[in-house]
């Protein structure tokens, strides 16, 4: 059987996507996404993480049972996301200086388990890759564009501090959208982060809507 | 045949057990591995990140020691140990720096201060915080100069009772959608000059 890997595309960044269509991963999603750029970073770090967890969980697929199978891939991803940390933090500290809020997160972030469960328990490593680098991607946008959204609305600014996420050269990238905005505080607080997903929820099924 | 009778290897109870086991247990030898290969980087990690904010505070042309070497030990004024770094300069104190804990509207917001000998401030920078992003993070100076503002500033300059934010009739400014950040952070640089002004002869005690 062939993979169809243009069907996994469109499925992670759109039609499946973690956030606008499976719902999943809300925890990290809303709680960070109160700036674009809070949004890019965890998205990064999530997309490294689910790529190789999907690659370890396909490659000892044979041998894990059934009945045990969460508790190893748990433990699985677990154990790598404590190494990642551990390994940022010592050895290339300047970023995890600005990741390291995001990656004690991505451990609660059941979207990983639901790849692991739902795609790599069944399909052979390289395909598995590749729909965690899809999904993760999926997820970053989901992200940045509810981050984008709540900064705007919040505080009159898009990719605030992007410069200190990915260095001084993208600095061009920190807009001011409204300027002298006074804020509208209840966008950044988490209610917003739910007001604002329910919204983009409702576009996202209206677009699809129209265009089927 | 027998083989049809007997159960998968994958669905026996024993293999089951054995493979978590085999699972937890190479998990652990990870991490215990990679702790162990990671534990004096990641210290070594932390002092430079204090030594980088120490440099903030205190300028370089003001101590000829290294100031992380050999702090002193303290009780701080909640009861709990305090270090206390010396800046000296052939063999004088010039300053002092440790840290101080405020509470904002998340949570504890650390605050590294350092003072001359007179009790003046030197320099103030929040080392962590977790307070509302685009609102209360304005105290981080790479967002905005809000903190640079208490750099002269001293107990008597202004006087004790206007060390607090405008609204409370003090004279610091707070932020437009956040009091609560800007209230903790100078309630906590207050109670530092005071723990300074109690403190004063055992913190400018030269160490041998």
């Amino acid at each position: 059987m062939s993979t169809d890997y243009k069907r996994l595309a469109s499925d992670g960044l759109w039609d499946n996507n973690v956030v606008f269509a499976q719902g999943l991963a809300l925890c990290p999603t809303l709680a960070v996404t109160s700036t674009a750029t809070n949004g890019l970073g965890m998205g990064l770090a999530t997309t490294a993480v689910l790529v190789v967890s999907n690659l370890l969980v396909s490659s000892v697929r044979n041998i894990v049972s059934p009945a045990v199978r969460i508790p190893v891939y748990i433990t699985l991803i677990a154990t790598l996301v404590t190494l990642v940390d551990m390994a940022l933090n010592a050895w290339v500290h300047e970023l995890y200086k600005v990741l390291g809020l995001f990656i004690a997160l991505i451990v609660v972030n059941c979207a990983i388990l639901g790849r692991a469960e739902s795609f790599a328990s069944k399909n052979t490593p390289l395909p598995s890759m590749f729909d965690g680098l899809m999904m993760g991607l999926g997820f970053t946008l989901a992200l940045v564009i509810l981050g984008g959204v709540r900064e705007v609305l919040g505080s009159g600014t898009l990719f605030a501090s992007a410069s200190l996420l990915l260095g001084k050269a993208f600095s061009f990238m920190e807009l001011t959208i409204i300027p002298g905005y006074k804020g509208f505080l209840l966008m950044i607080l988490p209610p917003g982060g739910f007001i604002a997903l329910g919204f983009l929820l409702a576009s996202k099924r209206v677009w699809d809507r129209r265009k089927a | 045949m027998t083989t049809e009778t007997k159960t998968p290897l994958l669905e026996r109870v024993p293999y089951q057990t054995i493979l978590l086991g085999v699972c937890a247990a190479i998990a652990a030898g990870l991490l215990l591995g990679v702790d162990n290969a990671t534990r004096e980087p990641i210290a070594q990690r932390k002092m430079e990140d204090l030594q980088v904010s120490l440099a903030q505070v205190v300028p370089n042309e003001l101590h000829d020691n290294n100031m992380v070497a050999k702090p002193l030990l303290l009780t701080g004024a909640d009861g709990k140990p305090l270090k206390v770094y010396q800046g000296t300069k052939v063999g004088k104190v010039t300053a002092l720096v440790w840290e101080t804990v405020g509470f904002g509207y998340a949570g504890e917001i650390r605050t590294i201060i350092a003072l001359d000998p007179d009790g003046k401030i030197l320099g103030t920078r929040v080392l962590s915080h977790k307070e509302t992003p685009g609102l209360g993070d304005k105290i981080e100076a790479a967002k905005t100069d809000w903190i640079t503002k208490f750099t002269g500033l001293s107990l008597g300059n202004p006087p004790e009772d206007q060390w607090k934010v405008k609204k409370d009739g003090g004279q610091f400014d707070q932020f437009s959608g956040a009091t609560i950040t800007p209230r903790g952070v100078v309630k906590s640089l207050r109670e530092a000059l005071q723990f300074f002004a109690a403190h004063k002869a055992e913190m400018l005690e030269m160490k041998p």
